[in-house]
């Protein structure tokens, strides 16, 4: 019995306890950086498409939210055709962030995307390229990869020996 | 007066609908409107604590009894046409016919003029008391022997035999 | 002029009860998160003042569905029933010297006639749903809403014998001396915890019990068939709570402020009370509530009775 008069009494003293609830629309919560909200495609630091269409993406997602149609410029260099996440089904989980050879695909501290119509919740490749680098400022896929692309050859890659002439006798 | 008839038709009216629904439910409902009609009959001829009374125990507490059994037995659609089938006329016939002869005895009884009701002096909840525990006194207490007596047949009734009920006997922690 | 005032006094008091019952909706939301560090409705309007409307908008607009499978005339009954013995319990209680509906000599026990009278509603909504959670929130409103009227109308008594009479005007004028809930204190305290029950307020309401039955009795009732229920347990906690004021705590009494003023305070007071019991009790089993009422409330009331009773022919 008294403990029942014990809990009501602290119960009633927290009329005066600090409230929990975030007023949200005015008064905006703390996301951290690594907030998993929504996805962006990020480019490299001079402009092009950190995208290589490699698929993984797409592989890795639990819910197939996510598809793509790989394709190449005339030098070679490999990009997404089209590239299309479906927000209605995405559960945020960062799979594909986790899976991305080229740091492309990211995700953002950024929850506000409700629509009134569903359709409006995919997202086409304009939609989620951005202009920047995102997470990454200073990294380049290109850079560090062996293949050839317009502007770089074989060998011209950070920390990269020239290719072996396989035709030559020299060691 | 108009009023003491008008309560008075309906008692009349829900007690006969109250006989023959079929569903149970329903006449149940009817008889509770008939005890509300008696008791503002009660009131009128100034007996508010009879009044009050009729409607607490009877209306508010035996009827809900009632209703709770019913509840708890009722079969649904299957109960209603069997209901339906017994309330045949052969059978309502010869009660009817004889309370019939009743009412119209008790009609006959108190036909002749007699002086208006509203002037009846209005009986308080102590002169209830006084006539209960003074002149009444032997009855109020044959009632409570009768009341503990069912008491104690509930309890007996209600007593579980096995050894296994004083496991899940339950108290309350505070 | 005195028929004048005996259309103003009804209507007022119908209308401010109403309004009361209305603004309860928003207070109780506000208190309970309060209890739980919310906020709770404050959007609409000023502070939220305005959900109560928003509510009711809601629910005037929502489709008001009558189960095919259902009883449908009984259905249709049973929240209209409990509105109506709640907002005429109303007529007996005084407000303040000369505001009162009827001053019934046997006001006590209209009181308790009408609480009682809105068992039926539950039930009878229980009942006409036809569903088994309907019907089993049904079953434990009658067996334990019949339980606890005992002990109200036992508990009361110890009050009655002291004031000499069921008016509560005359209850109210007999409080003059001291309040009746320091010599009644276990009346008080059982007649509050029967209140609960009576109004299948939290901790006691297992009629509709959520986490169990769904919505117990009112499961199949949708729109402003709901909203009466609402309405009827807002009435209905108003009301014991203007018995507990009226019964235990003077009424109308006190000093400096007007009748009607202090009547209003203590009133609150209660309601808000009642607000903080759902916050913090937990509810209990069904079989706890039956033995709770029965072994230790019953035998407390009957003692209450007896004692008071032998202490007033002692004092004569």
């Amino acid at each position: 019995m008294l403990g029942t008069l014990r809990s009501i009494w602290n119960v009633f003293l927290h009329l005066w306890h600090k409230k929990e609830t975030v007023q949200y629309p005015e008064e905006k919560p703390y996301l951290p950086p690594r907030w998993r909200g929504r996805i962006i495609l990020s480019r490299d630091a001079d402009g092009g498409e950190r995208c290589v269409a490699c698929y993984l993406c797409a592989v890795a997602c639990p819910v197939d939210c996510i598809s793509l149609q790989a394709t190449e410029d005339e030098h070679g260099r490999r990009y997404p055709e089209f590239f299309r996440i479906n927000f209605s089904r995405c559960i945020f989980c960062g799979f594909c962030e986790e899976a991305c050879p080229t740091y492309a695909i990211q995700l953002t501290p950024d929850f506000e995307m409700a629509e009134y119509k569903r359709e409006n919740l995919v997202y086409e490749k304009e939609d989620l390229l951005i202009s920047g680098p995102g997470k990454y400022p200073d990294y380049n896929f290109y850079n560090v990869a062996g293949t050839s692309i317009a502007g770089k050859d074989k060998g011209e890659a950070e920390n990269e020996r020239p290719p072996v002439d396989i035709r030559s006798l020299m060691p | 007066m108009t009023f003491f008839y008008i309560s008075a038709a309906v008692a009349l009216i829900s007690s006969v609908l109250a006989i023959s629904r079929s569903n149970a439910v329903h006449a149940l409902l009817y008889a509770i409107v008939s005890l509300l009609s008696v008791a503002l009959i009660f009131f009128m001829l100034g007996a508010p604590f009879a009044a009050a009374l009729e409607v607490v125990i009877y209306a508010g507490a035996i009827m809900v009894l009632f209703v709770f059994v019913i509840m708890m037995i009722s079969s649904g659609p299957g109960s209603t046409q069997q209901e339906r089938r017994w309330m045949n006329f052969r059978l309502w016939i010869g009660p009817s016919v004889l309370s019939a002869v009743l009412i119209i005895e008790l009609f006959a009884v108190i036909s002749p003029p007699r002086e208006p009701m509203s002037a009846k002096p209005v009986i308080e909840s102590k002169q209830v008391g006084i006539a209960l525990m003074g002149p009444y006194m032997l009855g109020v207490e044959l009632s409570s022997l009768l009341l503990t007596a069912g008491l104690v047949g509930a309890y007996h009734l209600g007593k579980r035999k096995d050894d296994a009920a004083q496991t899940e006997d339950v108290t309350i922690h505070d | 002029m005195n028929v004048l005032i005996g259309i103003i006094v009804p209507l007022g008091i119908l209308f401010s009860v109403l309004t009361v019952a209305a603004g309860l909706i928003w207070l109780e939301r506000r208190l309970l998160a309060f209890w739980q560090d919310r906020y709770g409705p404050n959007r609409v309007g000023a502070y939220g003042l305005l959900q109560p409307l928003a509510d009711a908008i809601k629910l005037m607009f929502k489709e008001d569905w009558v189960p095919p499978f259902s009883d449908k005339p009984v259905f249709i009954l049973a929240p209209i029933v409990i509105v109506i013995t709640v907002v005429l319990a109303f007529a007996v209680i005084p407000f303040a010297p000369g505001i009162v509906v009827i001053d019934l000599n046997v006001g006590l026990l209209f009181f308790l006639g009408m609480s009682s009278l809105g068992v039926y509603s539950v039930v009878l909504g229980g009942w006409a749903s036809n569903s088994k959670y309907s019907l089993l929130g049904g079953l434990r409103a009658s067996a334990q809403m019949l339980s606890y009227e005992v002990f109200m109308g036992i508990s009361v008594m110890g009050v009655v014998m002291m004031a000499g009479s069921f008016n509560l005007g005359d209850i109210i004028e007999a409080q003059r001396i001291g309040w009746f809930w320091i010599p009644q204190f276990f009346g008080m305290v059982i007649f509050i915890i029967a209140g609960l029950a009576e109004t299948r307020r939290l901790p006691f309401d297992l009629p509709e019990a959520e986490s169990e039955l769904v919505a117990g009795f009112h499961t199949e009732y949708s729109g402003m068939k709901f909203g009466l229920f609402f309405v009827g347990e807002y009435i209905g906690i108003t009301l014991v709570s203007a018995m507990i004021v009226t019964l235990y705590f003077g009424g109308w009494l006190g000093p400096f402020l007007p009748p009607i003023v202090w009547f209003t305070i203590k009133t609150f007071l209660f309601i808000c009370g009642f607000i903080l019991l759902r916050a913090a009790m937990p509810r209990p089993r069904y079989d706890q509530l039956m033995s709770y009422g029965w072994k230790i409330l019953l035998p407390i009331a009957m003692a209450n009775l007896l004692i008071t009773g032998a202490l007033l022919l002692r004092a004569m």
